[in-house]
């Protein structure tokens, strides 16, 4: 755990100067990002939108997680599961409700929030390996839960052809591009909104529960209360990712629920960098890139995966973005 | 040669012809692009049976056809789905959009191909479906884009369901996979049980995906049903008949019969466990000359391997989505569908057939029991020919399957 705290973002004692010079760099981060965003539908090869809707979903994913491990320092083995449950009200509301996007996106979010909140009450009572656990049981759960019900998730075929209603009834959806602003819109909200937590005195506390609970229980702190209130935005943000996958692929599928989309979370998470702000943007981007381009592999591509994260592991232990950070000697 | 014969000609018709002629001349023998893509399972459950033998049928169907002398310039791609309607989604979408595919064939898997359905009517192109078991693709969720080749599950439960009941298995105990398709097949083969006037004694649920069947085997052994129905796919297909194997439930009399069975899972069971399992397929490779020819050539591409239904069906699906594109001289999916759907089909694996509105290929599907170890002369072959059953009793009549393009 000391390894996360000295990569992770300011610490208290940092002075006021270096402070404002980190929130200038981010900022310039932040804008180069939307910047960044706005032009890339326009490059040929990575700019079909398609692709790029499904990495910033699963950008939205990996930060929530982040959020929970590199911030909370709380492993979850089951976020497959509020994402996946999110995704599927969304596309139910969508297809069999006629809601527009922005109001079953609400839902599907909301859905995760009252999910997170369920199993994290649970879950936050044992530390370490046995949360991890927990999260992984309850997850599974839901992922049988969708199994048998396919009245409400359509089994194993999914919820396909989710339509793309018009947004706020108003703005058609019709062509990939303008969905892509939609889902890019809502990544960057979702992306300031985690950076604000982070920096906000309760980020400061989580980040003391990580690093020494004891001492942070001694301090007066009600350290089960921050873990619960982490645990439920963090799924919630989870939700918020797995709702809009739905509306912008149009399907909702027993992949989304399924403890190796958990996995992969957590892959994606490392390979980019736990407890950086931009880390898990970059993973995602990775890890979803590999799993597109490198589709003619088939089945290696799981060999690729898994042989890029032992590199990681034994090369970049801190991740991609982790180490240019200790490049830079700048938290990212 | 013609070739030139024909730019020579229209060298000398352009010294008296406008400049419009010539170049629409000159137009017509550019050959014609056709990209198809076989999408299908490459390294998972369904691997065998679909996978690079599809592909190599495919390129079989443009080599046979002779599509570079017919104006054609065919190119065959392939990707892996893994199963999953979301990579098989993702994959649909890029090859329309960024590859310039014009037919998707195969499509294992019914989830994958409900939502491969989907994309090839949105960016109107054509889907030529082998692999998929549900016959919802030219029911409800039927596509003016779409034609289902090989098989569908009403078929499956017609072959094995009817005919085992005329021949006097009359008594059904259901092994049910618990999740939408093996309650579907289910449903579907007690139903023309019911009709040929036979009965349903019971049926049971196992988990999905499942290893252990044994306590399973037991009730259906008890339940002294005459034909113990195997409502399940793939591994659990495997695991279930090896189990029945064990129990020595064929030796007591009773009769397996596999809803969703392939040749090459007889294969991998071997006849020693397989023997006496009834099951349904459109093609056998030991049927007549021409599939013997073919599967001969196929065989010698693929280690010995004899090719599956599906495989054949993307064979004899392909053909016909080449002989419209050499017809029309062009990609434009409408125009070919349009033709395939207005031409009889003819290859040598399924005979003469047609295809009708709601996209459903019309061929004979025959009953095939696997035979004993002592009964088989050498290696694959494994089925006795029971019954055929021609195609208007085989595929659910056009009028019942709810699909909307033919109601409209």
């Amino acid at each position: 755990m000391a390894d996360i705290a000295a990569t992770g973002s300011p610490s208290i004692s940092a002075s006021p100067k270096a402070a404002a010079d980190n929130a200038a760099l981010h900022r310039m981060i932040f804008i180069g990002l939307a910047a960044t965003l706005l032009v890339l539908p326009f490059i040929p090869v990575i700019g079909y939108p398609f692709f790029l809707m499904k990495v910033l979903c699963f950008a939205l994913f990996a930060c929530a997680f982040n959020l929970m491990l590199g911030y909370g320092g709380l492993l979850s083995f089951g976020h497959a599961a509020y994402f996946g449950l999110a995704s599927y009200v969304s596309a139910y509301t969508a297809k069999h409700w006629g809601l527009t996007p922005e109001l079953s996106i609400l839902l599907g979010t909301a859905s995760g929030a009252v999910l997170g909140l369920a199993f994290g009450s649970l879950a936050i009572r044992r530390q370490g390996i046995y949360f991890a656990m927990i999260t992984l049981a309850l997850a599974q759960m839901v992922f049988f839960f969708s199994l048998q019900t396919p009245r409400f998730t359509g089994g194993e075929d999914g919820i396909q052809a989710v339509p793309r209603n018009n947004l706020f009834g108003l703005i058609p959806l019709g062509s990939d591009t303008s969905t892509y602003y939609l889902v890019a819109a809502v990544f960057l909200a979702g992306v300031a909104l985690i950076y604000r937590v982070i920096h906000s005195p309760f980020g400061q506390v989580l980040k003391a529960i990580r690093d020494n609970e004891a001492r942070a229980v001694s301090l007066g702190y009600r350290v089960n209360q921050y873990k619960l209130a982490v645990f439920v935005l963090s799924a919630t943000l989870a939700g918020l990712a797995g709702s809009m996958k739905a509306i912008a692929v149009q399907l909702a599928s027993l992949t989304d629920v399924h403890w190796s989309m958990s996995g992969e979370v957590v892959l994606m998470t490392l390979v980019g960098g736990m407890g950086t702000v931009f880390g898990p943007i970059i993973g995602a981007a990775v890890i979803i890139s590999m799993q597109n381009f490198l589709a003619g592999l088939g089945a290696w591509v799981t060999v690729v995966q898994g042989a890029i994260f032992v590199v990681c592991v034994l090369i970049f232990r801190e991740g991609i973005v982790g180490v240019i950070g200790k490049w830079i000697k700048r938290p990212l | 040669m013609s070739y030139f014969r024909m730019n020579r000609r229209s060298l000398m018709a352009g010294a008296a012809a406008t400049a419009f002629t010539a170049r629409s001349m000159a137009q017509a023998q550019q050959p014609v692009n056709i990209k198809i893509g076989v999408l299908n399972d490459r390294s998972g459950l369904y691997a065998d049976l679909t996978g690079e033998g599809s592909a190599l049928a495919a390129r079989m169907a443009v080599e046979d056809f002779g599509a570079a002398a017919k104006g054609l310039n065919v190119q065959i791609v392939s990707a892996d789905h893994q199963n999953k309607p979301d990579v098989g989604a993702n994959i649909a979408r890029q090859w329309y959009d960024n590859d310039g595919v014009d037919a998707i064939a195969d499509v294992p898997t019914s989830s994958v191909a409900f939502a491969v359905n989907q994309i090839t009517r949105e960016k109107n192109k054509i889907m030529l479906n082998s692999g998929a078991a549900s016959s919802d693709l030219t029911g409800a969720q039927c596509s003016p884009n779409t034609v289902h080749w090989t098989y569908d599950t009403y078929a499956l439960a017609q072959g094995t369901g009817g005919a085992m009941v005329k021949a006097g298995g009359d008594t059904w105990f259901f092994l049910t996979a618990d999740y939408a398709f093996g309650h579907a097949l289910e449903r579907d083969t007690a139903a023309v049980v019911t009709k040929a006037g036979g009965r349903v004694v019971g049926a049971v649920r196992t988990p999905f995906p499942g290893t252990d069947f044994s306590s399973f085997l037991l009730q259906a052994q008890s339940s002294r049903a005459k034909v113990i129905g195997l409502a399940n796919a793939g591994g659990d297909t495997i695991n279930s008949i090896k189990q029945a194997a064990e129990f020595g439930i064929t030796q007591g009399g009773q009769k397996l019969a596999g809803l969703l069975v392939f040749v090459t899972d007889v294969h991998a069971l071997g006849l020693q466990t397989a023997q006496g399992l009834i099951l349904t397929e459109s093609f056998y490779w030991d049927l007549n000359d021409g599939t013997r020819a073919f599967s001969e050539r196929f065989a010698r591409q693929r280690g010995g391997n004899k090719p599956t239904m599906v495989q054949a069906g993307v064979y004899g699906a392909t053909l016909h989505y080449l002989k419209a594109a050499a017809a029309t001289k062009s990609r434009d999916a409408t125009a070919n569908m349009a033709w395939m759907k207005g031409n009889q089909t003819d290859d040598p694996l399924f005979g003469k057939g047609t295809i009708r509105a709601d996209g459903r290929k019309m061929h004979p599907v025959y009953l095939f029991e696997v035979k004993k170890p002592s009964e088989s002369k050498g290696p694959w072959d494994y089925y006795k020919l029971i019954a055929t059953l021609p195609a208007e009793e085989a595929f659910r009549p056009i009028a019942a399957g709810n699909c909307p393009l033919v109601r409209a």
